[in-house]
């Protein structure tokens, strides 16, 4: 198996800061927007997002939840092995919101399509809006595309995108792993 | 581990403890569905359960419908008073039969011990028992002992106290099984006519004297007489029972400290519990209640995962 460094810590920095100036520039103070990590591992970048518009960008009150959609996944009794659900954490409104979704990577574009619906289980939001770190073009099962995407990756279908963060891995990079070579 | 080591649930005790503990944590975000402004989710859309009780029920058979509902599976009621089993129908025949409707799971209820590990034998569906006769009620069992978790943040290390008629209650030994593989210990008590000989084989200490028993008591489950079940008398009257085994606040007032109270439901008032101890805050009757739709939720959610 090969990894290869797509981004090391600096380069993620960069992104970061790019993407936190970009979701600035059209959700301006944040008071009728609100943030969504997708569970399980969009939540560290949306905590780090979170913390850099906070503290960086002295953005006051921001909205920030997680969101988990293993009930609502379409491959439920398909896939080999069940998945453990996650915690969800919404303790806000989304009613006539803008909510922003974020996740590490965007590959099939399914469990967007899974969020959207379990979403509308806590009110009926203003927009929606997908922000992914890494974007896979082409292996996409459903026609859903980022408004904010860190960076596109053409990657092969016997490719997999590894995410690091600080937090949880002990370092911030990302990776392509290849299990073909 | 994401998966139960079960294909039916018919029995606490065929359960691990890393079942149970998994139960738990699937109730934990069942629960927080339920306090959406939409509680429904759509896993089990393309599964169809049967509901078939034998025996009356309310709390269970709602909690069980209200439970397949919020998680979208379709659901068909059977009650054996109005069907074909009054004109001889047996078990597996009438159980087949609904099956031939194309259902995945079956719910069911039964006055005999063991008819849901036999309909498991001879029927392909999965199978939920949701009390047979004076044996099991594992969702009972599940949902007492997550509320004891919910309130006291743990139920290893606990001493809990079941109270009343343990001869005739599938909730009690289904408790016993639950505690015990979480790590609790588990006194039974009450007249020694409705005490189980033997019972303490299964590692449960026996208490005669209820004042006693209560001052090493973390949580008290009081159990409701079964009069449905006695085919003769098994305490000289309902006064006596109630002065040596009725939970009455006068009791509670002489004990040093405050146990977590519970009730598997129908509560004979003024027998087991007095009024003023059913709805005191102690008491979390309700909250049972409540946790039993999360927790069968989590239950149906995970056996239908490994259909």
């Amino acid at each position: 198996m090969s990894e290869t460094l797509l981004l090391d810590s600096k380069a993620i920095h960069l992104l970061l800061h790019r993407l936190a100036n970009q979701l600035l520039e059209h959700h301006l103070d944040f008071s009728e927007t609100v943030l969504i990590g997708l569970q399980p591992r969009g939540i560290f970048f949306a905590n780090r997002l979170g913390k850099l518009l906070i503290e960086e960008y002295g953005i006051k009150d921001l909205s920030l939840g997680y969101l988990d959609i293993t009930f609502f996944r379409d491959d439920f009794r398909r896939s080999q092995e069940p998945l453990k659900a996650n915690k969800t954490k919404i303790d806000f409104l989304v009613e006539n919101k803008k909510v922003v979704f974020i996740d590490d990577v965007l590959y099939t574009g399914r469990s967007i399509q899974s969020a959207l619906s379990a979403i509308q289980s806590f009110g009926r939001p203003k927009a929606i809006e997908l922000l992914v770190l890494i974007d896979r073009r082409f292996s996409r099962h459903l026609p859903i595309q980022p408004n904010y995407r860190g960076r596109q990756v053409d990657a092969i279908n016997q490719e997999r995108v590894k995410v690091c963060w600080k937090e949880n891995e002990g370092e911030d990079a990302v990776y392509i792993l290849n299990n073909t070579l | 581990m994401s998966q139960l080591s079960v294909p039916h649930l018919l029995g606490i005790k065929n359960l691990t403890e890393s079942d149970i503990q998994l139960v738990f944590e699937t109730a934990d975000q069942f629960k927080e569905v339920l306090g959406r402004p939409i509680k429904k989710v759509p896993s089990l859309r393309d599964v169809t359960i049967a509901n078939i009780f034998f025996e009356n029920s309310t709390r269970t058979k709602l909690s069980f419908e209200l439970a397949e509902k919020r998680l979208s599976a379709d659901v068909i009621n059977f009650s054996a008073g109005q069907s074909s089993v009054k004109k001889g129908e047996t078990l597996v025949d009438t159980v087949n039969n609904i099956l031939a409707m194309k259902v995945d799971m079956v719910v069911m209820r039964h006055h005999h011990a063991g008819a849901a590990m036999f309909l498991s034998k001879h029927v392909k569906a999965r199978i939920v028992n949701a009390g047979d006769g004076a044996h099991e009620h594992p969702t009972q069992a599940l949902l007492d002992a997550y509320s004891i978790r919910e309130r006291l943040g743990d139920v290893a290390g606990k001493r809990v106290l079941i109270v009343g008629d343990i001869l005739h209650s599938r909730v009690a030994l289904s408790n016993i099984f639950a505690l015990q593989k979480l790590g609790a210990s588990v006194t039974v008590c009450g007249p020694q006519s409705l005490i189980p000989r033997y019972i303490e084989a299964l590692g449960v200490e026996v208490a005669l004297d209820f004042d006693q028993a209560l001052k090493k008591a973390d949580v008290v489950n009081m159990l409701r007489v079964q009069n449905e079940r006695m085919e003769y008398s098994y305490f000289p009257s309902t006064r006596e029972y109630v002065m040596q085994y009725g939970l009455t606040s006068e009791r509670l007032g002489r004990l040093d400290h405050k146990p977590l109270i519970m009730h598997p439901g129908p509560i004979n008032r003024g027998v087991e519990l007095s009024s003023e101890i059913a709805d005191s805050s102690d008491a979390i009757i309700l909250d049972q209640v409540e946790n039993g739709v999360a927790v069968r939720m989590a239950v149906l959610y995970l056996l239908a995962s490994a259909m």
